[in-house]
């Protein structure tokens, strides 16, 4: 398909030019109707999945998970741990996957370059543009990020500015995606919308779009601060959002839940959203990362007793 | 990299103990049918014989409305209350029985395990709490101040949803204090043979529920014996049409709920995605072995290339398969009889100048099946645009302008159901008032619930059922 919703590659671009023709084109996008989607969300839960699968799924997930600790708290040493565990998740089995990333305040990115050495291959993610309200101006935004980048994080996840998106700022929203985006350089942008502020469906899927016509990499569902999160609905519209980005503009862009994901069960079914509506070229860390803390020890859990047929318990991972 | 793949899942067979042998449930026992006489249901999915089942010849029929009859005086005059005791209890039997119906359904229909354990189990024990809540509130159904049963109610029903089917039909009927003689259809009269143990567990008085199994001429004997005073049918317009005659001229009192070419309508501003999924599950829910089924898709003109690319893109994920297990989305055609016509009407669609595509799947080498087919390029004169196919078929039409599309929906001799997709409630409003359809869904399709009623216009039938209005079908008002 070239054209997709009556959209053509060349639209884009045009849509960007003035806040009146991206509130046009943010508002020509189809609705999303929520009892169906919810509906679809919920049948797609009840797929079940072959053992040799599960077995393969799990070790993928550890694989893209960014492994998280974002608390007020945070000190070097509780990052080098977060580091260590990202590292080796299981210390009794050495053929456990590292996590894709892990993921920090700005000012803990030196402890982590620290902690991982030189030439690791998990990615430094830096929450950053005064996360997780987003309530700075512009220039201080920036700043967060490029603190963050020239002290080596890999992965820059900014927050939009909910505040103007909801009270219809949505060019201001770009712009400021736009310029986090160069003050990246390199580095990785994944966008996180916070849809349990955005509440509707619709305003999700115009966020999603958003977030994509400035620049991100991936876009990301929430902080993990606000309640709900990542819910399998939400997933699923944002996951719609990348496949019709594809369709347009042949450019595959990454997608994160993050938030209230705690078992190797929800992981799973979050493995099938995207195997069914955007397809299984997204299956890989390179397009599709899990923001999650206990998320991992689950996961663990989980791949022991295949490992050995039997559940071990909550003292046979180790908490940090 | 990792590639997904879904387990086979399958249900487990070991709750559902069949007998090698069924007789005929009357007056409250299991009879051999007078001539001895009978036929094998078999799993459509493998061919495989389930279990024998009793042919019953017009004596039978003779010998179950007497005994209707017997039982009717003393379950007519029983308190409202107390025929509600007996509601209640059945639904709650088939509520802890559920997953026993669930896998016999599957097993004798062809059904996905996963449509028979969510949609019709379920909803058959919610019909029987439904009207186990109306036996002692007759007085209030708006039919005056005492409304009486009919007597005995001769039910016919189809092989698309047995079990739910049945609970139509016997939970008002009962509910009102009539009693029945029910004939399933001839080839998935199992879960009506296991709700009949259902019946004895419950302790219902005997006569107050009878099941005749067999072919046409036993639903003919049903419909045509003199003491039946009801005739309650579902199934195809052709059928129906001999009943009215049939009936015609006798006091019998008669609901007909028959065939269906619902037409689901998406307008260019629809919820795209759930527009696709409302489609998806209009027609090959149940193998499009369905009544109210969107058997006819009317899009938008404006969005109609890209809405039928999105459809085939969805209809590639469709799982066909195995119906016991729990990850299939499409089971297998009930018959060969109806996989013949569906490949009859498929054929003539092609042959008339429509494009056929059908989803990329491998189907099993035995049992009926029909890959999910879609028709673009269908004009209203095409057979597959006029007659009901009942299976999973969908005919592609478009349309300029919301009246254009209401001519085109309505334009056919049906009017059971439709849909309606737009993200505009005044225009599903108006599209609500000018559908000749019985039943409109609004952003979304194939919906029931007890207190809705669903019934057709034009040849898709009369009558109501569901509700309040189903419950009066089985009532005479006051008339003094």
């Amino acid at each position: 398909m070239t054209v997709v919703l009556g959209i053509s590659n060349s639209d884009l671009a045009a849509a960007t030019g003035s806040d009146a023709a991206l509130r046009r084109f943010l508002f020509g996008l189809p609705g999303v109707d929520q009892v169906g989607a919810e509906a679809r969300a919920a049948a797609l839960a009840t797929r079940s999945i072959k053992a040799a699968t599960k077995r393969d799924l799990i070790d993928l997930a550890i694989r893209m998970i960014d492994l998280t600790t974002l608390e007020g708290a945070d000190t070097p040493g509780k990052v080098s741990a977060l580091c260590a565990k990202a590292q080796h998740p299981d210390p009794t089995d050495h053929t456990a996957p590292h996590t894709a990333a892990v993921c920090v305040y700005g000012d803990m990115v030196p402890h982590a370059v620290r902690a991982l050495g030189p030439d690791s291959p998990i990615s430094i993610a830096a929450v950053a543009t005064a996360f997780p309200s987003g309530r700075a101006s512009l220039d201080v935004k920036l700043l967060d990020v490029h603190d963050a980048v020239v002290n080596g994080a890999h992965e820059i996840d900014m927050v939009i500015d909910r505040g103007a998106f909801l009270s219809g700022r949505y060019l201001q929203v770009l712009e400021e995606v736009r310029a986090v985006k160069e003050a990246c350089g390199t580095a990785h942008l994944k966008v996180i919308l916070e849809t349990g502020e955005l509440q509707t469906y619709d305003n999700v899927r115009r966020a999603s779009w958003l977030a994509m016509l400035g620049g991100a990499d991936f876009i990301k569902t929430s902080t993990g601060k606000v309640q709900p999160a990542a819910t399998a609905p939400v997933v699923l519209v944002m996951l719609e959002a990348v496949r019709d980005w594809f369709d347009v503009t042949g450019h595959h862009i990454g997608m994160k839940p993050a938030g209230g994901l705690r078992t190797a069960k929800d992981a799973m079914r979050m493995l099938v959203l995207v195997a069914e509506t955007v397809g299984e070229d997204w299956l890989t860390p390179d397009l599709f990362r899990i923001g999650a803390s206990s998320l991992l020890n689950d996961l663990l859990l989980q791949r022991q007793r295949m490992r050995d047929g039997a559940y071990s318990g909550p003292n046979y991972v180790t908490l940090d | 990299m990792a590639r997904i793949e879904y387990a086979p899942a399958p249900e487990s067979r070991s709750v559902v103990h069949l007998r090698p042998s069924y007789g005929l449930f009357i007056d409250g026992e299991f009879v051999e049918p007078t001539l001895g006489e009978h036929y094998t249901s078999v799993n459509p999915a493998d061919e495989t014989a389930l279990a024998e089942v009793s042919e019953g010849s017009a004596a039978d029929v003779d010998l179950a409305v007497r005994a209707a009859r017997r039982a009717f005086t003393r379950w007519s005059r029983m308190p409202g209350a107390e025929r509600a005791k007996y509601l209640y209890r059945i639904a709650r039997i088939l509520q802890e029985r559920a997953r026993e119906f669930a896998v016999l359904e599957t097993l004798d229909n062809g059904k996905p395990i996963k449509e028979s354990r969510d949609t019709d189990i379920p909803l058959a024990a919610a019909w029987f709490f439904h009207y186990a809540g109306w036996a002692d509130k007759l007085e209030y159904a708006g039919l005056g101040p005492d409304p009486r049963p009919l007597g005995v109610a001769g039910q016919v029903i189809p092989w698309n949803f047995p079990m739910l089917m049945l609970a139509w039909k016997v939970a008002p009927a009962l509910a009102g204090g009539n009693t029945v003689v029910l004939k399933p259809a001839q080839t998935t009269p199992l879960t009506a043979l296991l709700f009949a143990e259902v019946c004895q567990q419950a302790d219902l008085p005997a006569g107050v529920v009878n099941i005749v199994t067999g072919h046409n001429d036993t639903g003919a004997a049903v419909v045509a014996h003199k003491g039946v005073d009801k005739i309650a049918f579902t199934g195809s317009t052709a059928v129906g049409r001999r009943i009215a005659e049939a009936v015609a001229g006798t006091h019998k009192r008669v609901t007909l709920e028959l065939g269906g070419k619902g037409a689901n309508i998406v307008f260019a501003d629809a919820a795209i995605d759930q527009a696709v999924e409302g489609v998806v599950h209009g027609i090959y829910f149940n193998q499009g072995h369905v009544c109210c089924a969107g058997s006819r898709l009317l899009v938008q003109e404006s969005i109609a290339e890209e809405f039928v690319a999105r459809l085939k893109r969805r209809m590639g994920t469709l799982r066909v398969g195995d119906p016991l297990d729990k990850n299939t989305d499409v089971g297998a055609i009930n018959s060969s009889m109806q996989l013949a016509r569906i490949s009859e009407l498929a054929d003539s669609g092609v042959a008339e100048g429509a494009t056929m595509w059908q989803a990329d799947c491998a189907l099993p080498s035995r049992g009926f099946w029909f890959a999910p087919t879609l028709f673009t390029d269908v004009a209203q004169s095409h057979r597959i645009a006029r007659e009901e196919i009942f299976g999973p078929v969908l005919s592609t039409l478009t349309f300029r302008t919301p009246s254009e599309a209401i001519e085109k929906a309505n334009n056919t001799q049906y009017g059971l159901a439709a849909g309606i997709w737009t993200e505009k409630g005044s225009l599903i409003l108006k599209m609500a008032n000018e559908l000749r359809a019985g039943v409109v869904w609004a952003n979304t399709y194939n919906k029931f619930d007890p207190a809705s009623p669903f019934g057709g216009y034009k040849e898709s039938g009369y009558g109501r059922e569901g509700g309040r209005q189903g419950l009066a079908a089985y009532l005479e008002g006051d008339r003094a």
